[in-house]
């Protein structure tokens, strides 16, 4: 009856796989401050995985653990089944590229790049066409001689990745690579990751403020608050499934409502909205006891926006007062005053030009809002 | 800024209004060039002014009178002027075995004994940037220290602790072995210069160091540069102006050493200093020891526009 799964694509699904980097309750203390807590993660080859967070909660400082700079306060670190505790970084089959690039000043951009295979003794021609063709693919094949401090911000970023990518290691670690890329360049270069990683079987961690860079490069990601992980999930999991606030607003954006669950159902969960008053429906049974409080996350796209009364008796919908609308091309974004105050952000594409809206909904214009039952994501914490 | 009731003129035509506003004018629209006036100014009067005196004296000959050597210019009757320049002084000191073997072991001691500083202060540099917070502090303050005794009496000092009764040989005895010779030995001259001047080697390669980007370490060790290689490819290119401003600050004053090698060295150990002070004060022949000075500015330059070339090109790749 069951049909054999192919886990190709999503290895962290099947029970056989083996991780090819292993965290096991790592911490990481400076002085009193933890910068990592205890934290347990499995990564297998061939992905693509993205550590996400907030400025300070210890990204970094993970990616540095696994590259060997900073030894665990406790726990082990494996990779490709050795453990790394006492393996130097010079001896790690992990490259890393610095979120300060930390190239070298008093070499060409050539030299920058051939570093690392000249370290390893490569051959002279070997050399000579690898640094190349990694230089033609960032761009930079007529920068080939100059020294770092005579290039941009972005022109170095490129260097520090072609750098790191050019010994093409088993583990790419990559501290915000692309943040000084403009966009058709970034575009580029992301292409060209997935390109790597599919054409090398590299397994890369990526550290990234970007979440949308996140979510299109990446096979898994893991949020990070505080130095511990708050989910970690595939893109769609985060986006759709977050288990936290926290989560629910560091990923897309998402409109927060409180509200108590008055009714549980086997399948169904009824909540009654504080600010705004309105109810809540959802067509799926939870474990949460009745009077509990939660959060309701809603996507700004998941809400439809219209001049008429939905005809559901008030429930999953909300009267509000447009406040504010912004035109962004493909889509528009309304932002509704409901309740208190309380001002909700919705998404509508731009199917029809605006003008040709039949009502077209303008500022200071009473709309309704409303929701799909399957629509809101309930949160306890 | 009040000016006189009576000499008002139309407003702000008063001479000492002018001239203060021309001055003020100058100051600050000029106040780059007069910034470098006194720099200029300083090394023209303490500088290049007793220099070409020297040069001068170095070009006469030596007489018995006062001052010890015959004028430049002699007023011959009817306003002809007589010019005379000796460079005999020059022609001795080249012909002499003498002064070219001192210039030579001047040289010689001077060369090792940087060598030996930075071998000895890069390490101990290094070991302070690398330190905490508060020992670094503690360990500089150590290295500054011995400047405040007199140099004169550290170097006595050093003088007990090498003589044949002194502090190292009575050790050596109570080991039961023979005393060896220590002062007044080349060592001892070698000893002395190191202990001096390393201090001058630490703080420029510390201030070099400082600077250094530890980031480039790591990443030199991410791509798999042993420490070895991390060090002879990252970190003494990065360090290299500061080895080269410690070897100047301790190459230069080491070769014209004249209290070491005489404390020390005794007669043993001829350095360029000692000729110096001999030609002056023993022979009283002003213009071979100036020839002499003039001879050591000359050794000494050179290094100095090998690190001005250097650190020219550097600036240009900066
Ligand atoms: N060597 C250190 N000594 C003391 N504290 C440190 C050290 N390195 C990092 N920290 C602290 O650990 C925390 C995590 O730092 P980390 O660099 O990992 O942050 P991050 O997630 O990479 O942030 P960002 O996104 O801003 O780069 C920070 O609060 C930082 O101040
Ligand atoms: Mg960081």
């Amino acid at each position: 009856m069951s049909q054999p799964v192919n886990y190709n694509d999503r290895p962290w699904l099947d029970p056989e796989a083996e991780p090819f980097i292993k965290v096991q309750s790592v911490s990481k203390h400076f002085g009193d401050f933890t910068a990592v807590d205890s934290v347990d993660l499995e990564i297998y080859k061939g992905e693509l995985f993205s550590l996400l967070g907030g400025s300070g909660c210890g990204k970094t400082t993970l990616l540095r653990m696994l590259a060997g700079f900073e030894t665990p306060s406790s726990g082990s670190i494996v990779i490709d089944g050795v453990n790394m505790n006492n393996v130097p970084p010079y001896e790690r089959p992990v490259n890393m590229m610095f979120q300060s690039y930390a190239l070298f000043p008093h070499m060409t951009v050539e030299n920058n790049v051939a570093y690392g295979l000249k370290r390893d003794g490569v051959a002279r021609s070997e050399i000579d066409r690898r640094v190349a063709d990694m230089l033609s693919m960032v761009e930079l094949t007529q920068f080939a001689k100059r020294k770092p401090h005579q290039l941009s911000g972005g022109q170095r970023q490129r260097v520090a990745l072609a750098r790191a990518l050019v010994k093409q290691p088993k583990v790419l670690l990559l501290d915000e690579p692309l943040g000084a890329l403009d966009k058709r360049l970034r575009d580029q270069t992301q292409y060209e990751l997935m390109n790597i990683q599919e054409r090398l079987g590299v397994t890369f961690v990526v550290v990234t403020h970007d979440q949308e860079e996140a979510m299109t490069l990446s096979t898994r990601i893991a949020v990070m608050d505080a130095g511990r992980f708050m989910q970690i999930g595939t893109p769609t999991e985060i986006y759709e499934f977050p288990n936290s606030r926290l989560v629910a607003e560091f990923i897309g954006n998402a409109n927060m409502f409180e509200g108590r669950v008055t009714e549980n159902g086997p399948d169904h969960v009824a909540i009654e909205g504080k600010n705004p008053k309105c109810d809540f429906y959802i067509d799926h049974g939870m474990s949460i006891a009745e009077g509990t409080k939660v959060w309701i996350a809603l996507r700004p796209e998941k809400i439809r926006i219209s001049k008429e009364k939905p005809a559901n008796g008030g429930i999953n919908s909300v009267r509000g007062m447009v406040h504010d609308i912004g035109y962004l091309g493909g889509t528009s974004t309304y932002r509704v005053q409901v309740g208190d105050g309380h001002l909700v952000e919705i998404t509508s594409t731009n199917q029809s030009r605006p003008k040709d809206v039949n009502p077209p909904i303008d500022w200071d214009e009473e709309v309704f809002l409303h929701w799909e039952p399957s629509s809101s994501v309930v949160l306890t914490k | 800024m009040s000016v006189p009731a009576e000499t008002v003129l139309p407003a702000g035509q008063s001479l000492g209004f002018r001239l203060r506003r021309r001055l003020l004018y100058l100051v600050q629209h000029h106040w780059r060039g007069l910034v470098l006036v006194i720099p200029f100014g300083w090394l023209l009067i303490f500088f290049l002014a007793p220099f070409f005196i020297v040069l001068k004296i170095s070009v006469a000959e030596a007489i018995i009178a006062s001052p010890p050597f015959t004028p430049m210019i002699d007023w011959v009757s009817d306003g002809i002027m007589h010019v005379r320049i000796v460079i005999d002084n020059y022609a001795y000191l080249w012909e002499d075995d003498l002064y070219v073997n001192t210039y030579l072991n001047s040289i010689k001691i001077s060369t090792i004994s940087t060598i030996l500083c930075l071998l000895l202060g890069y390490p101990i540099a290094y070991a302070i940037v690398r330190s905490s917070h508060t020992t670094k502090h503690i360990l500089l303050m150590l290295i500054i220290l011995p400047f405040w005794t007199s140099f004169l009496l550290r170097v006595y000092a050093w003088m007990g602790i090498l003589a044949d009764q002194g502090l190292i040989n009575d050790f050596i005895r109570w080991l039961g072995y023979e005393p060896i010779r220590l002062l007044y030995t080349q060592t001892a001259v070698y000893i002395g210069i190191v202990y001096t001047y390393v201090p001058f080697m630490i703080l420029p390669l510390y201030a070099n160091m400082e600077k250094l980007d530890w980031e480039l370490l790591e990443a030199a060790a991410d791509l798999g540069a042993r420490p070895m290689t991390t060090f002879f490819t990252i970190t003494l290119p990065m360090t290299l102006p500061g080895i080269i401003a410690g070897s100047l600050l301790v190459f230069i004053p080491a070769t014209g050493e004249y209290v070491i090698p005489d404390l020390l060295g005794g007669g043993n150990v001829l350095m360029i200093g000692r000729v110096l002070y001999n030609e002056f004060n023993a022979n009283v022949d002003w213009p071979v020891a100036s020839a002499v000075a003039i001879a050591l500015l000359l050794v000494l330059v050179l290094p100095m526009m090998l690190y001005q070339h250097i650190q020219g090109k550097q600036v240009e790749g900066k």
